[in-house]
């Protein structure tokens, strides 16, 4: 049982983590209607900014986040003006493909600045005990392993390390005030109709290119976070460590229906889940293979995703 | 000088030009209406103005102004509301977001509160169904938010692409109504229509739109008998 709960647990971690890149997938495409494949590449390049700043002795962790996330951010704003914004207009697939060459673009600087060799990343949490949980009689109790804690001799049925603690418990955060922002603020109701109707936006006065660039930050932040959390979790880095939680985020994207905030966030996490759990209870070697195929399912049965809704437009 | 003034305006779409040198102005507090088949150009012109399509070849002025050098996020501001064709409401948005967005460029609370009490009081059902989602509401309905959220932004000349196309008669009239009443309230109104008949009935002055040439202009009465209209937009 108590397993069952801590693959569970490390599944929500995973998936948040997944959520909060599926989120810049799904605004970007809500409001450009493309799919930014170098998306995943963005949190590569966030988990080396990170890797590299921590690395120089002045930098404190908080300030090597912060670094971390304004270079995904003027990077993504960057890749937009130069790669995507001449163009808009043009055939979906023109930029599709444009996006593909950006993705083997950051790859390839990536590795040849920093090599193919994996890199051992240090956790923001090093040296931060789990959070462990016992049961002292029948009564559950949840502490951190410290050295003075008096539990520290009952043997824990649960332990949480703070990396997936915090990837939890930051991802909650972010997607709550992303919410906020995009439902209570000016900015926010302008992403919304956008992504409606960029048209009717440009005549209600709003600045439909301000617009997708600020959706482009956004994103590209949402990466950085994103990179440093998964790099924590999972300490190595190579050139290609984004492409893959990129796809999968993609996935999750469409799961939960592209386009969608709410939806995103919903299928980052089921993904996470049932990925971490067919580790755990199918095959770790095939925990992928049941990932995409959930996406062909999901696909057959509910073309829309989850949350993907269609609105008969009147005319 | 008059409030719009359109000199050689010439409009292409890839090869296909689509307004082919037409000229013609609008006076503070008229009503005028652009009238004319399918494939005229009326919705062209009225994109022109708001900035949704670029022109290759003459003048927009509006209140002195250059339009067609103004991006299109910035013509809100100078007092210019656009009505666009098909309503074009934020369907998941509720009606109150909607109103709310016709007001994006004001900055003023207690003022966009007021108008928006203005527009309540104008459209009563818009104020029973301001929590509802825009893509729920009837296309009638959806007529009256796209009015009330263009009328959101204080303009001093609104643009109204077709906006009996697809309501029932009853709705029509309603609409038409609702047009000559903001029009009185002061804000000048250019209207597109197919339905040439009504559109005639509340105009000053109309043009006469023949494939991106204006064929015929002038008083709108005098237009109503003038034999040619009637055979070709009053079907008599």
């Amino acid at each position: 049982m108590m397993s069952f709960v801590s693959y569970l647990v490390n599944g929500l971690s995973l998936g948040s983590i997944y959520a909060l890149i599926a989120l810049g997938y799904t605004m970007v495409y809500g409001i450009a209607k493309m799919l930014n494949f170098a998306h995943g590449d963005i949190i590569m390049v966030g988990g080396y900014a990170a890797l590299i700043t921590m690395a120089t002795t002045w930098c404190p962790v908080w300030l090597a986040i912060v670094i971390a996330v304004v270079v995904c951010t003027v990077l993504g704003v960057v890749i937009e003006k130069v790669a995507y914004k001449p163009l808009r207009g043009a055939p979906p697939l023109a930029v599709l493909i444009t996006a593909i060459g950006v993705s083997y673009l950051l790859q390839n600087i990536a590795l040849l600045t920093q090599t193919a060799n994996p890199r051992t990343f240090t956790s923001i949490a090093a040296g931060a005990p789990p959070f462990l949980l016992v049961f002292e009689g029948k009564a559950p109790l949840f502490f951190t392993a410290a050295a003075d804690s008096p539990y520290g001799d009952l043997k824990p049925v649960l332990t949480i390390s703070m990396e997936t603690f915090l990837a939890i418990v930051v991802s909650i955060v972010i997607m709550v005030m992303l919410t906020l922002f995009i439902n209570k603020t000016k900015a926010g109701k302008a992403m919304l109709a956008c992504a409606e109707d960029k048209g009717a936006a440009q005549l209600m006065g709003i600045n439909v290119n301000g617009t997708i660039t600020l959706t482009f930050a956004i994103g590209s932040a949402l990466a950085a976070v994103a990179a440093v959390l998964m790099c924590s979790t999972y300490p190595q880095i190579t050139p290609y460590t984004g492409s893959m939680p990129g796809i999968k985020a993609f996935v999750a994207a469409v799961f939960g229906g592209i386009g969608s905030i709410p939806g995103a966030m919903i299928g980052g996490v089921l993904l996470g889940v049932i990925e971490q759990l067919s580790k755990a209870y199918i095959s770790s070697q095939l925990s992928d293979a049941i990932v995409f195929l959930v996406l062909i399912v999901v696909l057959v049965v509910r073309p829309t995703g989850i949350m993907g809704k269609k609105i008969n437009e009147k005319v | 000088m008059s409030m719009l003034e359109i000199e050689e305006l010439e409009v292409y779409y890839g090869a296909i030009n689509a307004i082919k040198g037409i000229s013609f102005n609008v006076e503070q507090g008229e009503v005028i209406a652009l009238i004319g088949a399918n494939g005229a150009g009326k919705t062209t012109i009225l994109h022109t103005m708001t900035g949704l399509v670029a022109a290759k070849h003459g003048s927009i002025r509006f209140n002195g102004k250059e339009l067609t050098k103004t991006p299109a996020h910035k013509i809100v501001s100078m007092g210019m509301a656009h009505v666009p064709e098909g309503r074009r409401v934020f369907a998941q948005l509720s009606v109150y977001e909607n109103l709310m967005l016709g007001a994006y460029t004001r900055k003023d609370k207690a003022e966009i509160n007021e108008s928006i009490e203005h527009v309540y009081e104008r459209f009563p059902r818009l104020k029973e169904r301001q929590n509802q989602l825009a893509g729920t509401l009837s296309g009638g309905e959806q007529q009256m938010l796209a009015m009330g959220r263009a009328l959101m932004s204080k303009p001093s000349i609104i643009l109204m692409d077709e906006p009996s196309m697809g309501l029932s008669p009853l709705y029509v009239s309603e609409i038409f109504d609702i047009i000559q009443e903001i029009n009185k309230s002061g804000t000048t109104v250019l209207l597109v229509e197919q339905n040439a008949k009504k559109a005639l009935s509340i105009a000053n002055r109309a043009y006469v739109l023949e494939t991106g040439n204006i064929a015929l202009s002038g008083d709108a009465h005098e237009l109503m008998d003038n034999e040619q209209v009637k055979k070709a937009y009053l079907g008599e």
